[in-house]
């Protein structure tokens, strides 16, 4: 490939090639290293304040980590295949749930009586959230993305025959129909507002005591390095997501994506061309459902506590919120508007208590700080409250945080449609033209 | 949501009549809703999800009219506020006519900044837009009501009829008054639709473009349309906080920003563009969902707490299997 002229191709395999660019090779390298770096808390990051950098970042991290894989999963979904879909929360709970009733763990052998679903005295067990069948992670998590897809195959049918918005309402459905069923298995859901435990993300090969590769607990890794539980997670993780881009990059680039995105484009006319209508929703359907229990399980575990209440509707706007802030339709878009979402509320926490710090200190920024917090005291204004000890006007930072969303994802609807991506191919063609505009 | 069951049961006839009235009550006050959404999408062919915020404010606007004694977002009090909370009628209908004036305002504000500029781009775009405006306005609404329950001191209160001839079947005041208000609505919007300007607004539905030649100023159509609907969405709200089950003659953050998410089965029923389909999609989900409440509720145990809620979702899933569109929506014409 020549270097210096990116876009001469000499082969079909230059122009399908995964990253096409060296430039582009480069920065997915440098990302993955600056990445693993972080979260090991190399010394070269030791100027940024510990607010915006360290080891308090692994856990949003990794729970970004895991909506990134459900984020995939909705793209060739909504972004591939053109399906819109509000119901990914649904398959998340569907996978997540899955992993905990093949890994959770039950206490002793003779109660699994009560742990059948459907008997009398609902709600009231004992057993409430303890009940699973103790199966290590190799089962439990391609389970979770299996038994997601299987029921993404049976609903299929219905969301082939509508479309539109009448789709996305019958997939609003699927959310509620979810909660519901939330609330019906306590002993398998936990209690419905505060949840139950996860099965840790430790690998074994059996039900064993010592794990193979241990998760779970600091300490030393096979041996060579003291890693934290979190950084460890992390490395898991972060393997899991680069394995599914590549499966997902794989599934746009050949003959499949290829039929899903004629689907999406216009679908009548595919399959005027010989492309099976049908079939190929089921598909996206299943594939999208597949990613979305997958990501479903790892987040539950990572997160080590989750209830029916987090697989709400709110969850499955956020993921519109990722394609549609990224830039629907592209794999760096979706990766990109993930962290954008995910790792947002987190930088305006951080940079309210960094605010927070700075009101004593005067100058620039204390200035801007004591004019944007409030701390409770008389005759302070500001609309952010740092103290909130009732609600009511100034709002809270998480409050704020939701306001930033909403209003978030109407401003790029309305001023970059095309999203992260769209921007950054804007941002690209304007210096490959420079000094010329056109 | 909490099981709807908070009514005495007498005998079979009086369950009967009483689980008749609920659901129309339930019925008329979906189909207020309903009709809200069916108003906007017809206009501007915007789905509008922030429904749940734009009620859920409007009530809180009542609720800070009276309990309060002031206005929202104004610094000065309420001259007509009800002493002790407790309106008298006219003094409660004079303050609903307020909330539904600055409803209507909040709706034309939020066309005027989010949805006018979106004019041209994809439905579902234009969808996400109002989930957008759902999660920024829902905070203010959870802040405003300072976590808790408000009162919008319905002066019926939980009043109730005692009908000997049926049974000794009790029917609340509040199901009368959901019926009377979602019948003037429905008489309001029938008579708009055919004044001038009502003819205006469907020549913008059926064709913006088109209707754009002809003179008609779209934009005003635009504007007026979801005025109605934020109204209306308001209009239900308030009066779905006064039935005699939770939030019980309150605005409450835990049921309002919620429940019109339950309206979504109505509109798919009756077709998203359909008037008429949001009456009778109304009815006959409120009718599924309160009948199978109360008939099925020796199954509670396999069905689970709450089951009544999901019923509409399963109608809905039924519906669009045999007909697409709803049964009275337009189907679209799929060309290539």
């Amino acid at each position: 490939m020549a270097f210096g002229r990116p876009l001469l191709r000499t082969s079909y395999e230059e122009d399908a090639a995964i990253l096409p660019t060296a430039f582009q090779k480069a920065g997915v390298g440098f990302l993955i290293l600056s990445l693993c770096l972080m979260a090991l808390d190399a010394p070269i990051f030791g100027a940024i304040p510990r607010y915006f950098l360290g080891n308090t970042w692994l856990v949003p991290v990794g729970i970004t980590l895991c909506f990134a894989i459900g984020a995939l999963g909705i793209n060739i979904l909504v972004g591939v295949t053109g399906q819109v879909s509000l119901g990914h929360a649904f398959f998340m709970g569907t996978g997540a749930y899955t992993a905990v009733m093949l890994g959770g763990n039950l206490g002793d052998q003779e109660s699994w009586k009560a742990c059948v679903p459907f008997h009398d005295n609902l709600g009231l067990l004992e057993r409430q959230g303890e009940c699973g069948l103790g199966l290590p992670i190799w089962i439990w998590l391609p389970a979770a993305g299996l038994v997601a897809a299987l029921i993404g195959i049976i609903v299929s049918p219905a969301a082939v025959k509508v479309r539109g918005l009448y789709l996305a309402i019958v997939t609003v459905g699927l959310v509620f129909i979810g909660l519901h069923l939330g609330r019906m298995l306590p002993e398998w859901a936990g209690d419905f507002e505060s949840g139950r435990r996860w099965p840790k993300l430790d690998i074994r090969l059996w039900k064993e005591e010592t794990p193979l590769i241990e998760m779970s607990e600091d300490g030393k890794w096979f041996g060579l390095i003291n890693l934290t539980e979190e950084q460890k997670q992390f490395f898991f993780l972060l393997a899991i997501v680069i394995v599914m881009t590549l499966l997902a990059k794989n599934l746009v680039r050949s003959r499949t994506g290829r039929a899903l995105q004629a689907i999406r484009d216009r679908d009548v006319a595919a399959e005027v061309m010989g492309v099976p209508e049908f079939k190929y929703k089921r598909l996206g359907f299943a594939i999208s459902s597949f990613y979305a229990g997958i990501a479903g399980a790892l987040f539950a575990s990572f997160t080590g506590r989750v209830s029916p209440i987090d697989f709400g509707l709110l969850l499955s706007v956020d993921f519109i919120a990722i394609l549609l802030i990224g830039g629907a339709g592209t794999i760096a878009g979706t990766l990109l508007g993930t962290v954008f979402v995910e790792l947002l509320p987190n930088v305006v926490e951080r940079l309210t208590e960094w605010l927070a710090d700075q009101i004593s200190t005067g100058g620039v920024t204390g200035t801007i700080a004591d004019f944007l917090l409030t701390t409770g005291a008389a005759g302070d204004f500001g609309p952010i409250s740092i103290a909130p000890t009732a609600p009511g006007w100034p709002m809270s930072v998480f409050f704020w945080n939701l306001v930033i969303y909403g209003v978030l994802i109407v401003v790029f609807l309305i001023f970059e449609p095309l999203g992260l991506f769209g921007i950054w191919i804007k941002f690209r063609n304007y210096w490959k033209g420079w000094p010329f505009s056109y | 949501m909490p099981a709807l069951d908070s009514v005495v049961i007498a005998s079979g006839l009086s369950t009967f009549v009483q689980t008749l009235t609920k659901s129309i009550a339930l019925g008329c006050i979906y189909a207020m809703l309903g009709l809200s959404f069916v108003l906007i999408f017809k206009g501007t062919q915007v789905l509008n999800f922030a429904a749940g915020a734009i009620s859920m404010a409007g009530a809180l606007f009542m609720s800070i009219m009276i309990a309060d004694a002031g206005w929202p977002f104004l610094p000065w009090s309420n001259p007509f506020a009800p002493d002790g909370g407790r309106a008298s009628i006219p003094l409660w209908i004079l303050h609903l006519m307020f909330a539904l004036i600055l409803a209507a305002l909040m709706g034309m504000i939020i066309e005027r900044l989010a949805i006018r500029p979106m004019v041209g781009q994809p439905l579902f775009a234009m969808a996400v837009v109002t989930l957008g405006l759902e999660i920024a306005i829902r905070p203010f609404n959870l802040d405003a009501s300072a976590g808790q329950a408000r009162s919008i001191g319905v002066p019926w209160g939980n009043g109730t009829w005692t009908a000997d001839w049926l049974d000794g079947a009790v029917i609340p005041k509040s199901y009368l008054a959901a019926i009377i208000a979602a019948s003037i609505a429905f008489a309001a919007v029938y008579f708009f639709y055919r004044s001038r300007f009502g003819v205006a607004m469907r020549a913008v539905a059926f064709d913006q473009e088109a209707a754009m030649a002809q003179g008609i100023n779209v934009g005003r159509v635009f504007s007026v349309a979801w005025a109605l609907g934020a109204a209306l969405a308001v209009l239900a709200a308030i009066f779905f906080a006064m039935t005699p089950w939770p939030p019980n003659g309150a605005v409450s953050l835990e049921i309002h920003p919620i429940w019109v998410f339950r309206v979504l089965p109505v509109i798919i029923l009756g077709g998203l563009d359909s008037v008429v389909g949001a009456v009778y999609g109304g009815l006959i989900i409120a009718s599924f969902e309160i009948f199978a409440g109360q008939y099925l509720s020796q199954w509670t145990s396999i069905l689970g707490p709450g089951y009544s809620t999901i019923v509409p979702y399963l109608a809905m899933l039924g519906v669009l299997l045999v007909k697409p569109y709803g049964l009275f929506g337009t189907a679209e014409i799929r060309r290539v």
